[in-house]
């Protein structure tokens, strides 16, 4: 009984290690063929457009309205301690160094992640991916390597975006509504607005990225099953990748951050 | 363009417990047709993955056009890829791709052809298949059953491969489509010259398309012979699938 208990911990722990490492060379793989020629080229603008300009109006609604919420939010607590002239400060910097790359994140994640998740998959198991081997094409690097390096340089494009509309959220929110002077409320952000605040959130969005797209392609790379295992993959990539996004939003803020 | 021949010397591949394939030999000569018979599950797919390279085998050797393809170097490997058509049983056409750009990836792909000739070769090929250069512009997705089939072949035969293999070419058509299939089959074959692989429980496409035949059963190989023989042949199996009847050796190991 308990050597049994033993053996299914061991099993699951091999397994999880098994998953990881064949994760990691999965990367390594499609990471050596975006640097390999040859380069399909536009298979990468497709799917560039795909993640940069289809998501902009998710990503710009989400950030508009965070940085709405968070001035007002902000407001009234510091109204408790007389801080209310932090607002602009608080809400630029947490738009630029963490809402804007996470949520940005998440909502490509469910958007793009999914997507690349479903597609693979239907592939798979339509025998396309198969396919194109058999049409002398790395699936690797026809597949993977393109969305790959699409989401990790489209989504710190996205990223400025949400950082700009964020910060406009907060600022209407405080000059129309909780009374503020605009050039006050600008000066504050300017003022207290780092490079480096900006460039680890693009930092950040740049990784997000890259594993919103590996986990899409992992998860439709691999799929089995038929459609439930289409639905299945696509479950599993967003639920991933949100994951992944919050684990490493931690790791880089401590890597840029810490003292 | 000229076949190649392929060999297959006791080709072994399990899925776990489960032997899928149990040292399968089977000689295809350059410019041979071969039609593979079986029923369901019992390895044909499996065996056409391992020489695709697809899959690979847990032991046995693979020859093609005499060579050991798992001594090959990974640009021989691609090379020889190179002389290989396949027609997936369901197509497997490119969703995200209009019929020319499928029919002439392979070419695209390899940067052998220009974008704008590219349309042109696939008209050229569409019309091998009997389809109207008009097609090129239309998405998969709009093609009924027997047009995809017969673009998944155009796309199989647009490169010029030496040798074809085919996955169950007339599964899911009408007795009318799958015999206009057959006949393309037999015609591109022809034409390029080159050696042909199918796999298939229609009998009447076997006989069609096959100059001879083999039958799988539980992983090896119990029979070979010509497809013309097919239903008469002798073997109790073979004749009792050729024929489709209930009571026969492959039924009496159901019941067992």
């Amino acid at each position: 009984m308990v050597l049994d208990f033993l053996a299914g911990i061991g099993r699951t722990v091999l397994r999880a290690c098994r998953e990881v490492g064949a994760l990691a060379l999965f990367a390594g793989e499609a990471v050596s063929h975006i640097v390999r020629p040859p380069f399909h080229g536009r298979q990468f603008l497709r799917h560039f457009i795909e993640v940069a300009y289809f998501s902009l109006p998710v990503v710009a609604l989400t950030a508009l309205f965070t940085g709405m919420v968070l001035a007002l939010q902000s407001y009234t607590g510091f109204a408790r301690f007389n801080a209310q002239s932090a607002v602009a400060s608080v809400v630029v910097l947490s738009v630029t160094r963490e809402l804007g790359p996470v949520l940005a994140g998440l909502m490509v994640a469910g958007r793009i992640g999914a997507a690349m998740a479903a597609e693979l998959g239907t592939m798979r198991v339509t025998d396309q991916i198969d396919a194109l081997r058999t049409l002398s094409t790395d699936p690797m690097k026809y597949l993977v390597a393109p969305r790959i390096l699409a989401a990790t340089l489209a989504l710190p494009l996205l990223v400025v975006v949400a950082d700009i509309l964020g910060v406009m959220g907060g600022y209407l929110i405080g000059t129309l509504k909780l009374g503020f002077v605009s050039a006050a409320y600008l000066d504050s952000t300017w003022d207290v607005l780092e490079v480096m605040d900006v460039v680890s959130g693009l930092v950040k969005a740049a990784v997000f990225g890259f594993i919103i797209a590996l986990m899409g392609c992992w998860c439709g790379y691999n799929s089995r099953g038929g459609a439930q295992g289409v639905g299945l993959a696509t479950t599993s990539a967003v639920v991933a990748a949100s994951i992944l996004i919050l684990a490493l939003d931690y790791v880089v803020t401590e890597a840029f951050f810490s003292q | 363009m000229s076949g190649l021949s392929v060999s297959l010397h006791g080709l072994r591949k399990s899925f776990g417990p489960k032997l899928v394939l149990d040292g399968v030999d089977l000689t295809v000569p350059a410019n041979g047709s071969l039609v593979v018979l079986g029923g369901s599950g019992s390895g044909k797919s499996v065996m056409l993955r391992c020489i695709l390279g697809l899959m690979p085998p847990d032991a046995g050797r693979i020859e093609i056009g005499g060579q050991d393809v798992a001594r090959l170097s990974r640009r021989d490997r691609a090379a020889l890829m190179d002389r290989i058509g396949m027609l997936f049983q369901a197509g497997a056409l490119f969703d995200s791709l209009p019929v020319w750009e499928n029919v002439c990836f392979k070419l695209l792909a390899q940067k052998r052809i220009t974008r704008g000739a590219a349309r042109d070769k696939a008209a050229e090929v569409l019309a091998l298949v009997g389809l109207a250069s008009s097609v090129g512009d239309l998405s998969p997705a709009e093609l009924s059953g027997g047009m995809q089939k017969r673009v998944a072949l155009a796309r199989a035969i647009a490169s010029r491969p030496d040798i074809l293999f085919l996955d169950e070419p007339t599964t899911g058509l009408d007795p009318i489509m799958g015999a206009v299939i057959d006949g393309l089959i037999v015609d591109c074959v022809q034409r390029l010259g080159a050696t042909a692989i199918s796999i298939t429980h229609d009998m009447a496409s076997a006989r069609r398309i096959g100059e001879r035949a083999a039958m799988i059963h539980k992983g090896r190989i119990i029979w070979e012979g010509t497809a013309a023989s097919l239903g008469h042949c002798g073997n109790a199996m073979v004749d009792q699938f050729a024929r489709g009847e209930r009571e026969g050796p492959i039924q009496m190991e159901l019941r067992r």
